[in-house]
């Protein structure tokens, strides 16, 4: 029976030769995990089970990524109750000083490994996707009853094949790729299903795998997933995480759906309010003049390493325009040292932006830069939704780094090419 | 069961930023989530709901984040079900999980304007304007959700399997 990538892993951890699309299926779990906002609730929820211990320390995390630094102190209520927790039952915890956000963070740390099945209460845990894993976001109650007993139930997704082909023109990244294929596809174009990656992966950087599938849930999708390759490989050895199993796709696996994107053909793309799926090109966007007030580079989509590499090419010897506010935010505390190594810290300040320790903050609309009735803003982030990083009239542009820091110089949506 | 009150109805891809937005987050008391439940695109939601009212939504609901306290607040608002034309994954396992009755069904989500009055039989999944005569039956359940509905939700689904606690 021909089964697709995420198909073979769910039958995998549930001991079956194979599943099909549609099946119900108990799984074992390989990590589970929670933030500092869905973590509370879990906890609750797990000892009304009454769970008293988790089943296994080391295959859960807490990750106070959100609201810290404590923002408020309800926020820091959130957070002890977080960490107290995390130390009564000796799972991963990462506390500020340590901690990144989530997924750009368990990665990093070496935690997820190809052919894992993954569930963390953030719905952006679709990343993992890009290391081969099956990786999906629930709420905190599935996440509290994943903690106590190691085991989920899914319904078996059909797939969506999108295979790339060709390679990235300058200046444009997987964010583009992946608000491109949003825009094909609608914020529900892949409800309930898997959008499997193939073909000319090789030419993406694992940051931009991150970047793609952290967006699968933008539209609608229940996890995004990254055939294992040599790039795979070197990532894990590197972050000193085990090669897990590389499963593939048979070669007649039944997909509800098949797209070709041709990479060397997609534009820099940028979403507009209120939905990722309002996707226009560069030129669109620059032919709309829209005057901006801040910038934001940063979040689980696009903190990492090579992004924050194309923001500072860009505002390498450049100033940021007057009537704009730049937040810049690594990651991780790894991403954050390697800035400060490799002089990009010193581009960053120089141009006149701010630099922030990792945490979510404006992503969301915690804090950290949020906005006024009426301000635009140009962020890496993966969500434009009324309201989501400030006021109800505020509005957000989602783009990439290097569109972003683009438009952080001139004060309006810029593509690199015109500075 | 049954669910019998006013609708209150929106449109497509209604997300959970707008169902409960962040910056009330760091209070997850359902009293507090309720408070402000929809505000950003619905001011006087929170006033207008009865304990017993309908929530209708179009394609997509709950879409973006996994935030449970979205059924939570739609939940302590007093809204008794939602039914949609469908849909995000996540909203709706949320949803079951923490017992908020949601029912999928396209015409009934289409026909009904806010402030109709309607009744559900969740257990046939029937669904009845009283205010425009229509009558309609939603996608039933799936049997494991049933389940854990009839369990009273997951977290008492898990206890009486007596899992996650010290031999
Ligand atoms: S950076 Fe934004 S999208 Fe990513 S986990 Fe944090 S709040 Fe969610």
């Amino acid at each position: 029976m021909a089964m697709t990538m995420t198909q073979k892993i769910l039958a995998a951890k549930t001991g079956l030769p194979y599943v099909t699309a549609g099946q119900l299926v108990e799984c074992k779990l390989d990590f589970v995990f929670a933030n500092d906002i869905t973590g509370p609730v879990a906890i609750d929820e797990f000892y009304k089970m009454g769970a008293d211990r988790v089943f296994d320390p080391d295959k859960v995390a807490l990750v106070p990524d959100h609201f810290t630094p404590n923002k408020d102190i309800a926020a820091a209520q959130l957070a002890k109750k977080t960490r107290e927790f995390a130390r009564r039952m000796k799972v991963h915890y990462f506390e500020v000083g340590r901690v990144g956000i989530e997924h750009a963070l368990l990665p990093e740390k070496g935690l997820i490994k190809p052919g894992d099945v993954v569930i963390g209460a953030d719905s952006h845990t679709c990343t993992h996707g890009a290391l081969g894993a099956f990786a999906t976001g629930v709420g905190s109650t599935d996440m509290a009853a994943g903690m106590a007993t190691g085991k989920a139930w899914f319904k078996v997704p059909e797939a969506i094949k999108v295979t790339l082909r060709g390679k990235l023109r300058p200046y444009v990244s997987g964010k583009d790729v992946i608000l491109h294929l949003i825009g094909m596809l609608g914020v529900d174009g892949a409800r309930y299903q898997s959008l499997e990656f193939a073909g000319d992966i090789d030419s993406l950087s694992m940051d931009d795998r991150f970047t793609i599938a952290n967006m699968a849930i933008e539209a609608g999708a229940k996890n995004g997933i990254f055939p294992v390759d040599g790039r795979t490989l070197e990532y894990l050895s590197a972050h000193g995480a085990s090669p897990g199993v590389a499963y593939t796709a048979d070669p007649d696996a039944p997909y509800a759906r098949e797209l070709v994107i041709q990479l060397d053909e997609v534009p820099m793309t940028v979403a507009f309010p209120h939905l990722p799926e309002n996707a226009k090109t560069i030129q669109e966007a620059e032919d709309a003049r829209i005057a901006i007030d801040q910038v934001v580079i940063g979040s689980c989509t696009n903190g990492r390493i090579s992004d924050m590499r194309a923001a500072a090419e860009i505002l390498k010897g450049r100033t940021v325009a007057d009537r704009v506010r730049c937040l810049i935010i690594p990651a991780t505390q790894e991403v954050w040292l390697q800035c400060v190594e490799e002089g990009l810290m010193d581009i960053f300040v120089k141009a006149g932006a701010a630099v922030s320790t990792p945490t979510c903050g404006p992503c969301l609309g915690g804090h950290m830069g949020i906005l006024a009735p009426g301000e635009r803003c140009v962020s890496t982030t993966n969500r434009n939704f009324v309201g989501r990083m400030g006021h109800v009239d505020s509005e957000v542009y989602l783009a990439s780094p290097a569109v972003a820091a683009a438009s952080a110089v001139t004060g309006y949506i810029t593509s690199p090419h015109s500075l | 069961m049954k669910c019998k009150g006013f609708a209150h109805k929106y449109g497509d891809h209604i997300d959970t930023d707008v169902i409960i937005p962040a910056r009330t987050l760091n209070n997850p008391d359902p009293a507090n989530l309720a408070a402000h439940c929809m505000e950003d695109i619905d001011k006087d939601f929170v006033r207008r709901v009865q304990p017993g009212d309908i929530m209708v939504g179009g394609l997509n609901f709950g879409c973006g984040s996994s935030r449970e306290h979205a059924p939570i607040a739609i939940k302590a608002s007093g809204i008794s079900c939602v039914i949609a034309k469908n849909f995000a994954r996540i909203f709706f396992r949320n949803a079951i999980n923490i017992g908020l009755p949601v029912l999928e069904c396209p015409e009934a989500a289409e026909e009904a304007q806010s402030g109709d009055e309607i009744e559900v039989d969740l257990d046939t999944g029937t669904i009845r304007n009283l205010t425009r005569g229509g009558t309609y039956t939603a996608t039933p359940f799936p049997s494991f959700m049933q389940e854990i509905i009839s369990a009273g939700g997951l977290v008492n689904y898990i206890k009486s399997r007596g899992e996650g606690s010290q031999p």
